[in-house]
């Protein structure tokens, strides 16, 4: 590791010892970062390093609860964004909040336009600044056009507009390129340089290895929400920050089974969607747990919906056993025994209102009725085997899914699913934010159905994880399949390698 | 219909706590029984005639064609939807069975017309949200102008009259002694739907739906496959409550049923059924029409002005809404 080596020029902003903890998480462990006058410096790591908080740290929107904030060589709080935003640090963020039906120029002065003598906003000062302003980053935009009739991309630029309004000297672009095409990335680099000439520091946030040797000046590498090192780009290679990131060995126990692989399950051949994912082709066995990495955004999810019936394939045809299916519905999904369980609970998983036991038998209705009739006993001894096998803990079955905690939701879901007898089960990020023994009871069930011959697919974006769980790894990188990894090849390097695209496949594969 | 080997890791999970009875107590629906009870022993104190049972029989045409239609309301509103365009497909469907009649049609024909044309509209509407995606108060609020506005280009400022001597029996008509062919409908509806939304798969699916419809369509069900029915259903009873309010009434004018939305709704809120869906029972709806028809016939009774009425109806609807909602704030205070 290496040790942090002050720069020439003595840093605009500093963060040091910085923690910052939320129920159950420990986002930020101790971290520094130095930004310096007229340089980039790129912030790397896996999903969940803590990039995302230390950008909210650094704008005002999380308060540490230790640690310093230092803005030239003065200790300082940010306690609101507009703190953070009157010391010069601003933000491009990763989703950009703008407002469609309001102007260009309304949206970039949202909560500083210019006032005229009575107060009011002065509409003219406010256009032909915001004119400058886009003129200055090579934007050819009108300040009078409403946001609802742009496209992403110049939304964007507005975002950045927006972000250069203020006085800033630090600017963050977390992703900045995401959503922009080949040219616009070009045009964004040009303003990148514009930027450090002005003497701006920037902090860069990108998971794209090209684009972080392109434009960048300094790096800072962190883990699991720890500073691991920090140091200049032109003495680093790829590998090393391959390396840094993935840091540690796979140091966790996972109840994984030695697998007895069985035939084909599910067959998927050429998987297209016009937006989110192409060519997707995979064969999932009985018994087998088959592991899909890759970055937040990659389109593993998408995927998995469209396996669901939630949304449809543009192409491509799915085998069940060894019957085609086409899947339209999620009702047809359940009858052809693919089941869900979805990332996002709140919204997908488990129907709050409703109590435990009619969630459990919400697809199973068929079984336990008679001629469409209820029949609770039925319904209850259902569930009552299910959620005992899922050790669940609840007070009563007829108590409101909405009580329990957010691990026991997750087993009522399983629950849901396991007592529809299905052939095929995904489950996507199934133990992202669930407490450590409801995640070794998720882990240890999931070894116990494969080994009963049941097919598993297991979305994870945790690589300790999906190393420890999976019999095989699919990863994925901008919507497509960017590597498969059995055996040997199942290494943290070799996962963050596709993942990122530096793989020795098909890595040109880039929009 | 249990695995052939539940594992017996966790413990043992009671399957209810607290008895029935005393969750029964203390529910919405006791709340409106003893309300019920309490206006009618007003009512009789305060008028002598009332308690006369072919009083009580008039007074149950109070409600009777609103709750028809509450029924079908009550599930379309804990399905998470509302269908404001019932009143128009009444005179829609009033209008239908009007040009038939005119042309002589018998009374089966009519009554088949008025039932199909119910359908017809419930099923616009149903394909509109369902398979369109649009939302259900915009369309029917749509809806609502488009079907009236059938009848009144159809009507102008003329009326259908001359229905049928056959055709009064369903809003005139009486079972036995007082009890009028419109209660028995009423009755029957009540069953029906009762038993649709508290016993049956397709009932419990309204309330999946009404809680989340995306957690509900996540778990295999075919969301807009029972949003459509339950606006069939809607239209359905609707068309049911044309036929008996024509018969009634003896004469179709465009004008007809005009507000009967705004009361259904009113029924089905003040029977304990939340209008963001989800929860609701039929019974309460049941009550609620019984309270409402006794207010409002009891009001009648004491020559109170039906602006005045309105007004009383308004205030009353706001105060139970508004009650459980203060008890849980003083109480959290």
């Amino acid at each position: 590791m290496q040790a942090m080596s002050p720069a020439a020029a003595g840093p605009v902003l500093s963060l040091r010892g910085i923690v910052k903890s939320f129920p159950g998480v420990r986002a930020l462990d101790g971290v520094h970062l130095d930004l310096h006058p007229g340089q980039v410096t790129a912030l790397i790591g896996e999903n969940g390093a803590g990039k995302s908080t230390i950008v909210k740290v650094l704008t005002g929107i999380y308060q540490p609860d230790e640690g310093q904030i230092i803005v030239d060589g003065a200790e300082t709080r940010f306690p609101t964004a507009q703190a953070a935003g009157q010391a010069g640090v601003t933000a491009i963020h990763q989703e950009t909040v703008l407002f469609d039906e309001m102007t260009v120029a309304e949206n970039i002065f949202i909560g500083h336009a210019p006032r005229d003598r009575w107060g009011l906003i002065d509409r003219r000062a406010m256009r032909d600044r915001a004119r400058r302003i886009l003129d200055a980053i090579g934007a050819d935009l009108d300040p009078s056009a409403r946001l609802v009739d742009l496209g992403i991309a110049s939304k964007h630029l507005v975002a950045i507009a927006r972000a250069l309004s203020i006085d800033a000297r630090v600017v963050i672009m977390d992703e900045p390129t995401a959503a922009l095409s080949h040219k616009e990335i070009h045009e964004l680099y040009e303003l990148v340089e514009k930027l450090k000439a002005q003497g701006k520091a920037i902090l860069f946030i990108s998971h794209k290895f090209d684009e972080i040797f392109r434009i960048a000046d300094r790096w800072t590498v962190f883990r699991d929400g720890q500073f691991v090192a920090e140091g200049a780009m032109a003495d680093v290679t790829e590998s090393d920050l391959v390396q840094m990131m993935v840091g540690r060995a796979v140091d966790q126990i996972y109840p994984k089974r030695p697998a007895r692989i069985g035939p084909p399950a599910l067959t998927v051949a050429g998987y297209c969607h016009p937006t989110e994912f192409e060519d997707i082709s995979f064969t999932l066995h009985q018994g087998e747990i088959l592991g899909f990495y890759g970055l937040v955004g990659a389109g593993r999810s998408e995927v998995m919906q469209a396996l669901f019936g939630i949304t449809q394939p543009s192409k491509g045809a799915c085998r069940i056993g060894d019957q085609v299916r086409a899947i339209r519905s999620t009702a047809q999904a359940v009858e052809a025994g693919i089941v869900y369980v979805p990332e996002d609970r709140g919204r997908q998983g488990a129907v709050k209102g409703l109590p435990i036991f009619q969630n459990v038998t919400l697809p199973s209705l068929a079984r336990t009725s008679r001629a469409g009739f209820l029949r609770l006993a039925e319904e209850f001894a259902m569930a009552r085997d299910y959620t005992q096998r899922l050790d669940l803990r609840a007070a009563s079955l007829d108590q409101d899914v909405a009580l329990l905690s957010g691990g026991n939701q997750q087993k009522v879901v399983i629950a849901k699913w396991l007592a529809t007898r299905p052939r095929v089960i995904i489950l996507d990020e199934p133990t992202k934010g669930i407490d450590i023994g409801s995640k070794a009871a998720v882990h240890d069930f999931m070894s116990e159905l494969a080994a009963e011959g049941l097919a598993v697919i297991m979305v994870s974006s945790e690589i300790p994880e999906v190393l420890g769980m999976s019999d095989r790894i699919i990863v994925m990188r901008e919507g497509r399949i960017a590597g498969e990894f059995s055996g040997d090849r199942m290494t943290p390097e070799n996962l963050v390698r596709a993942a990122v695209g530096l793989a020795g496949t098909d890595s040109g594969a880039a929009a | 219909m249990t695995t052939a080997n539940p594992a017996t890791t966790g413990r043992q999970i009671p399957d209810r706590l607290g008895s029935p009875a005393a969750r029964a107590l203390k529910s919405w629906e006791a709340l409106l029984l003893v309300t019920a009870i309490a206006i009618f022993i007003l009512n009789s104190l305060a008028s002598p005639y009332f308690l006369d049972p072919w009083n009580l029989s008039d007074a149950t045409f109070n409600f009777t064609e609103k709750a028809m239609i509450a029924f079908a309301m009550a599930m379309l509103i804990v399905a998470g939807e509302i269908d404001l365009s019932v009143g128009a497909i009444i005179a829609l469907a009033s209008t239908v069975m009007g040009v038939a009649m005119a042309a002589g049609a018998p009374t089966p024909v009519l009554v088949l017309l008025g039932l199909g044309t119910g359908l017809a509209c419930g099923a616009f509407n149903g394909l509109l949200v369902a398979r369109f995606g649009l939302p259900s108060i915009v369309v029917t609020i749509g809806t609502m102008s488009l079907f009236r506005g059938i009848s009144y280009i159809v009507l102008g400022d003329g009326a259908f009259t001359g229905y049928p001597p056959a055709f009064a029996w369903f809003g005139q008509g009486y079972v036995v002694w007082v009890i009028t062919v419109e209660l028995v409908i009423f009755a029957l509806a009540a069953l029906a739907f009762g038993i649709l939304l508290h016993r049956t798969n397709f009932g419990r699916m309204v309330y999946a739906i009404g809680n989340n419809a995306t957690a509900a369509r996540f778990s295999g069900i075919r969301v807009d496959r029972v949003r459509f029915i339950l606006f069939l259903l809607t239209g359905l009873m609707s068309g049911i409550a044309a036929i008996c309010l024509t018969s009634r009434l003896g004469s179709t004018r465009p004008s007809i049923a005009s507000g009967f939305e705004l009361e259904v709704v009113t029924i089905v809120v003040l029977g304990g059924v939340s209008i963001l869906g989800g929860s609701g029972t039929i019974p309460g709806v049941v009550l609620a029409a019984f309270v409402m028809g006794l207010v409002t016939f009891g009001l009648g009774l004491l020559n109170v002005p039906g602006i005045v009425m309105s007004i009383i109806v308004g205030a009353l609807l706001i105060a139970v809404i508004a009650l459980p909602r203060l008890w849980r704030m003083a109480r959290g205070a």
